[in-house]
C-alpha cells in the first residue's frame, strides 16, 4: 500500500474514533457514572474534616443540565 | 511550617513544601523579569556585565517563572488533587520527596548555569545535558508517583482533572526526552542529534506542545478541580469535558509549526500547523466554556470571593490568548506578528493571564487546608492582589499588542523605490513608550506576589489552629 494511503486511512480512523468518542461521552448509558465522577472532588469531604464544608452535605443533589 | 497537623491518609507534606516554593520561585522569576523588563526600558541596568546581560537573564527568568513557579504549581495542585479524588496517599512518600528535592535541585543548577552563558541554545530548553538528564530522572519519578497513585485510587472512576494531569506529566517526559537528544563533547558542551530544518522542527514540535501540555494541559487539570471546588458545584457538564480532553490532545500535538512560518520548514509542514493551531480554538474554547458555566447558578460567589475570582479571570484570559493564538498563526497575520513584541505581549497573556492567575487561585484554595486553617490570614490582601494582577496583566499586553502591530508596521514599510522607511534602530526608539508601560504591569505583578508572601506566611505561622478557628467562629 502506498505511504499516502496509508495516511487517509489513518485520517478517517482517527476520525471516526473521535466520533465514537463523542457519541460515548453523550449516550444516556454514561450519565449516571458521570454525574458520579463528577462529584469526587467533594465525595471526600465527609471524613476529611475540610475546615471549609458547611454547605457540602447538600452537594451531592447539586447538578447541572 | 510545624504547627501543621499531619493529614491521617493524604501526604500533604510534599504539597506543602511545592505550595511554598511556587511562591518563592513565584517572587524570584518575576523579579527577574521586571529587572530585564527594565533593561529594556533603560539598557543601563545590564551594568555591562556579561552575567546580567538581557540574553542571560532572558532564559533565566523563562525557565523560573515556567518550571520552576509554573512547575511547582503544577506538583503540588496533581499531588493534592490526585490523593483528595482517588482518596489514598500518594503511593511512595520517598519518591515524592525525591521529586520535591530533585526538581529544586534542577532548579538551582539552572539559575547557576544560565547566567554563566551555559546554554544549548534552545527556547525553553535551554539547560545543559546533564541537568536534562536529571530532569528525565525526577519526571519519570513523578510520572510514577502520579500513576502509581492513580492505580491504586480507592474510586472507581478516574476523575477527569487527573486524566489532564497525567497527559501532561507522560507527554512532558517524552517531548523533553526527545527533545535533549544530544552527543555531548563535555561536560558542559553537545551537539543536539538532529540538523538543520529537523532540529528547527524537532525544537518547536516541543515547544509549542511545552506550551500545549506543561502550560495548558496540567493547568486544566487546576481547573478542572479547584474552579467546581470553590465554586462549590460539580464541573458544567462532565461530558464535555471527555470530549475537550481527547480533542485538545488530539489537536495540539500538531500546531508546533506555526513558530517557523516563513523559514527553511517545509512550505506544506508551516499550511499544516496553520490549520491545525485554528482548529485547537474550539478544545480550547470547549474547555474554558465549561469552567465558566460551572459558575451558572453562583455567579454572585464572585462578589464576594476574590479566590474564585483570580480562577473566573483566569479562564478569561484563557479564553482570550487562545483565541489570540491560532489567528497569529494565520501566515498572513504572522507575517507582521512575528518576531515583534506581539509575541511576549500573547505569552503574557497565556503565561501571566492564565497560568499565573489560575495557580495563585489554586495555592489560595489550598494553604489554609494544607495547614490545618481555617482561611487564609486576610481576604482583603487577596482581593488586592487579584486586582494588581489583573490591571498589570492588561498595562502589559496593552503595550506589546501597541509596540508590536507599530514594529511590525515599520519594519514592513518600504519607500517608493523599495527601499526600507525605517532603519531597526528606529523601530526599539519608538518601543520605548510601551517598554516602560510593560516594565510597570511587571512591578505591579510583583507587588501582588509579595502581598501573596505575606499572607501566605501569616496564614502558616498563625497560631490559631482549624479547631479554635471554628469555634470562634
Amino acid at each position: 500500500m502506498d505511504i499516502n494511503v496509508f495516511r487517509g486511512l489513518m485520517s478517517v480512523v482517527l476520525l471516526f474514533a473521535f466520533l465514537g468518542i463523542i457519541a460515548w461521552a453523550y449516550s444516556k448509558k454514561q450519565k449516571k457514572s458521570f454525574d458520579e465522577a463528577a462529584n469526587l472532588p467533594f465525595a471526600d469531604e465527609a471524613e476529611n474534616d475540610d475546615p471549609n464544608q458547611d454547605a457540602s452535605s447538600s452537594l451531592e443533589n447539586k447538578k447541572h443540565d | 511550617m510545624s504547627t501543621a497537623i499531619e493529614h491521617s491518609t493524604y501526604n500533604y507534606k510534599v504539597v506543602r513544601q511545592f505550595a511554598i516554593m511556587t511562591v518563592v520561585w513565584g517572587i524570584v522569576g518575576m523579579l527577574v523579569g521586571v529587572w530585564i523588563a527594565a533593561q529594556l526600558a533603560w539598557p543601563l541596568l545590564n551594568f555591562d556585565l556579561p552575567w546580567t546581560s538581557f540574553g542571560r537573564l532572558r532564559p533565566l527568568h523563562t525557565n523560573a517563572v515556567i518550571f520552576a513557579f509554573g512547575g511547582s504549581a503544577l506538583f503540588a495542585t496533581s499531588y493534592y488533587v490526585v490523593q483528595r479524588t482517588c482518596q489514598v496517599r500518594l503511593i511512595s512518600d520517598k519518591l515524592a520527596a525525591f521529586t520535591f528535592w530533585g526538581w529544586q535541585l534542577v532548579i538551582l543548577l539552572a539559575a547557576i548555569t544560565l547566567p554563566l552563558g551555559l546554554t544549548q541554545g534552545k527556547e525553553y530548553a535551554e539547560l545543559i545535558w546533564p541537568i536534562d538528564a536529571l530532569i528525565a530522572v525526577v519526571w519519570v519519578s513523578y510520572a510514577a508517583v502520579f500513576i502509581g497513585t492513580i492505580y491504586k485510587r480507592k474510586t472507581s472512576h478516574i476523575y477527569v482533572a487527573n486524566w489532564f494531569f497525567a497527559a501532561f506529566i507522560l507527554t512532558v517526559a517524552v517531548l523533553h526526552i526527545v527533545n535533549s537528544m544530544q552527543l555531548p563533547t563535555s561536560l558542559t558542551h553537545s551537539y543536539s542529534i538532529y540538523a538543520g530544518a529537523t532540529d528547527a522542527m524537532v525544537q518547536w514540535w516541543y515547544g509549542h506542545n511545552a506550551v500545549g501540555f506543561f502550560l495548558t494541559a496540567g493547568f486544566l487539570g487546576m481547573m478542572y478541580y479547584f474552579v467546581p471546588k470553590q465554586a462549590e458545584r460539580p464541573v458544567y457538564s462532565y461530558r464535555l469535558s471527555i470530549v475537550h480532553f481527547w480533542a485538545l490532545i488530539c489537536v495540539y500535538m500538531w500546531a508546533g509549526p506555526h513558530h517557523l512560518h516563513y523559514t527553511a520548514l517545509p512550505d506544506w509542514a508551516q499550511s499544516v500547523g496553520m490549520v491545525m493551531s485554528l482548529i485547537l480554538l474550539a478544545p480550547s474554547w470547549g474547555g474554558m466554556i465549561n469552567g465558566m458555566m460551572t459558575l451558572s447558578g453562583a455567579w454572585h460567589k464572585l462578589r464576594t470571593d476574590p479566590i474564585l475570582r483570580f480562577l473566573v479571570v483566569s479562564l478569561s484570559f484563557y479564553g482570550m490568548s487562545t483565541f489570540e493564538g491560532p489567528m497569529m498563526s494565520i501566515k498572513t497575520v504572522n507575517a507582521l506578528s512575528h518576531y515583534t513584541d506581539w509575541t511576549v505581549g500573547h505569552v503574557h497573556a497565556g503565561a501571566l493571564g492564565w497560568v499565573a492567575m489560575i495557580s495563585i487561585g489554586s495555592v489560595y484554595h489550598m494553604i489554609p487546608r494544607l495547614f490545618g486553617k481555617k482561611d487564609m490570614h486576610s481576604v482583603d490582601l487577596i482581593n488586592v492582589h487579584f486586582w494588581l494582577s489583573t490591571v498589570g496583566t492588561v498595562l502589559y499586553i496593552t503595550s506589546m499588542w501597541v509596540n508590536g502591530i507599530m514594529q511590525g508596521l515599520m519594519w514592513r514599510a518600504v519607500n517608493a523605490d523599495g527601499t526600507l522607511m525605517y532603519t531597526f534602530i528606529e523601530s526599539v526608539e519608538a518601543s520605548h513608550p510601551g517598554f516602560i508601560v510593560r516594565w510597570l504591569g511587571g512591578v505591579l505583578w510583583l507587588t501582588g506576589m509579595l502581598i501573596m508572601a505575606y499572607n501566605v506566611y501569616m496564614t502558616v505561622s498563625s497560631k490559631a489552629s482549624e479547631k479554635a478557628a471554628a469555634q470562634t467562629a
